[in-house]
């Protein structure tokens, strides 16, 4: 007996109560200090850790220290005694713990009941017949966590077009994958590629019906059996190349998240991962930072434009931004973007060179095909023309030649593609959320729409009215 | 250091176990290898720190010491003075633990002392079977028949 009860996490191969469990830190389970995470049957999620084991007394303690559970102060033994006149043993297993005022007898009923006589039950059982005496029809190895199908709300499109394809939802969302997290999520980032997708421009990257978003940040509700960096209730973010993030609950696969630090809010997450890793990458990969260099940000109201801007001004670059209206400018600038030009109709090189002499080195373009021209006229010798998106169309062609002449660079990035591996992801993870939060950079403003009025949130992003960035709230 | 463990579990609840063996001065009422015993010095029998004065069956005279006694946590424990044993430092601890699921409680009876090596085992073997087993047997024989 004692060779299975010494093992910290083998509880969830005997009692029945404990619906899934995990050394946490790829720990050893009889390494004292190491902590098991598992969640019960009924929902509830408890943190315990190991703090004494004694091969030779037979002893081991541990005591909580996290739980759904309104218990504290928390601490258990387990003794195995021999008889010595018959080939038995004697489990002693005691506890001791404050609960809420008049609470008492309840929580008392439960652990004495449900935990320890039911686990005495149990592991005789198990001793009995093995393994199979638990779940035999629910364990398999597909995945650890709830076999359960769930419900949550979602917002499908079903053909191309406006903003009124965008269906609110009740969908089935079955249990995560080997790899998979499943998240509850409680902001979901607006990218201007799902208004292109929604319009049907890239079918490559999204077939119907389907659903759309980026990225989204909330909570773990629990994760495959080969995830081993997240746990229920982390916070976490994401973004994943594929689309689908415009719900409330959503299985991730683990290479796409990153653990959010406390100071960051899930709303902040939603707003500004996706568009900060973007500005990252920019300034640091494309745009090789360059004291003095000349920058052209279009859009520069925008929740990319607003972090580049802020970002692009804080590394010493000098910053042109163009934006559609007056309001917009005075947000602009108050980011730190120096030189605004506002223009509803994309004239600005005249402006650029007035300002920049023979133009910007670095001209990051959200606009596309109907500022085409003007952004040409606007590139400074050997400058790099970064097309990040099409807002007015998309390019009909882009020509050597055309580039030739000023000895250019075009760039056409995508953001996924600087995340590629999860080492990658948190390290520029961890520059936007520093930076946020020590006020290198300031938080653009965030504007919030609730998941079931998505539509409205696209005809908002559509009509170049907002600054900073939009989410949804599930 | 020998030491000495000797386990069993006893068909009654804790509470009425150690009513029948709380008493220090109380062996010869339920241990048969007891024949009688007093408190030295017309102390109470539950006063830490008093010597019982018994003799076994066979004729020996023992002088042990009460050194702990806790009804909260059912555990005596307490020391020989004197015997023809052969034994020093003989210290010994009776616990009993209530089993939760059911009427019945567990007993243990240690015991930790010092003799010479060539009767270690013929003494570990007497004390645990004539001494703490057969205690065992005789309160498990007493509770059964209630």
């Amino acid at each position: 007996m004692w060779a299975i009860l010494r093992k910290f996490n083998s509880h969830e191969s005997w009692h029945e109560i404990v619906e899934l469990s995990r050394i946490e830190s790829q720990q050893q389970d009889s390494q004292v200090g190491c902590i098991r995470a598992f969640r019960l049957k009924d929902g509830n999620f408890v943190r315990e850790q190991l703090i004494a084991l004694d091969d030779h007394s037979y002893c081991s303690s541990y005591s909580i220290v996290e739980s759904t559970l309104p218990i504290s102060n928390y601490v258990a033994t387990i003794t195995l005694k021999p008889i010595t006149d018959g080939d038995k043993t004697f489990w002693h297993w005691a506890s001791t713990f404050s609960t809420p005022l008049n609470r008492e007898r309840e929580f008392v009923s439960l652990i004495a009941m449900s935990v320890y006589e039911a686990g005495f039950r149990n592991l005789e059982r198990y001793l009995t017949f093995g393994k199979e005496s638990r779940r035999s029809s629910e364990f398999n190895n597909q995945s650890l966590a709830s076999s359960n199908v769930t419900k949550g709300r979602t917002v499908r499109i079903s053909q191309y077009g406006g903003p009124d394809v965008l269906c609110p939802m009740t969908e089935d969302i079955g249990p995560p994958g080997r790899d998979e997290v499943q998240i509850h999520q409680r902001s979901i980032g607006i990218n201007f590629i799902d208004i292109y997708l929604r319009r049907g421009w890239i079918p490559s990257m999204f077939t119907l019906p389907g659903t759309l978003g980026m990225e989204a940040a909330g909570t773990v509700i629990c994760a495959g059996n080969e995830v081993t960096d997240f746990l229920p209730h982390d916070r976490v973010a994401y973004m994943s190349p594929t689309p689908g993030a415009y719900c409330t609950i959503r299985n991730v696969s683990k290479d796409h998240l990153v653990r959010l630090p406390p100071e960051i809010t899930n709303e902040e997450a939603a707003a500004y991962f996706l568009k900060g890793i973007t500005a990252d990458y920019l300034l640091r990969d494309i745009g090789r930072i360059r004291a003095g260099a000349r920058w052209l940000i279009h859009a520069a109201a925008g929740g990319v434009g607003l972090l580049l801007c802020a970002w692009a001004k804080k590394l010493g670059m000098q910053v042109i931004g163009t934006v559609s209206s007056d309001e917009k400018a005075r947000v602009a600038r108050e980011f730190g973007c120096e030189h605004v030009i506002v223009t509803k109709t994309y004239t600005f090189a005249s402006h650029v060179k007035k300002i920049f002499g023979d133009g910007a080195d670095v001209i990051v373009d959200g606009l596309g095909e109907s500022a085409f021209r003007e952004n040409f006229e606007s590139l400074a010798p050997c400058g790099h023309w970064i097309s990040l998106g099409q807002a007015t169309g998309l390019f009909q062609s882009i020509s050597t030649e055309l580039l030739l002449s000023k000895s250019a660079t075009f760039s056409r990035p995508v953001a996924f593609a600087y995340v590629a591996t999860q080492s990658q992801m948190s390290v520029r993870a961890q520059r936007v959320w520093t930076a946020l939060n020590d006020g290198t950079i300031n938080a653009p403003p965030i504007e919030r729409h609730s998941l079931e009025s998505a539509a409205r949130a696209h005809e908002r992003l559509e009509s170049r009215n907002t600054v900073g960035s939009l989410i949804l709230i599930a | 250091m020998v030491r000495i463990y000797v386990s069993s579990v006893i068909e009654a609840n804790a509470g009425s176990v150690w009513n029948r063996i709380r008493d220090f001065n109380g062996l010869p009422q339920w241990h048969p290898l007891i024949a009688d015993s007093r408190i030295e010095n017309q102390q109470p029998a539950d006063k830490v720190g008093c010597i019982r004065s018994f003799h076994t069956r066979e004729g020996g005279r023992i002088r042990e010491r009460l050194l702990g006694l806790s009804d909260y946590e059912y555990t005596c424990t307490y020391e020989i003075i004197e015997s023809p044993m052969g034994v020093s430092n003989y210290i010994a601890t009776l616990k009993l633990t209530p089993i939760t699921d059911g009427d019945r409680c567990f007993a243990e009876w240690s015991a930790e002392f010092d003799c010479e090596e060539d009767i270690e085992s013929v003494l570990t073997n007497q004390i645990a079977r004539e001494v703490f087993q057969a205690g065992f047997d005789a309160l498990k024989r007493h509770f059964s028949y209630r």
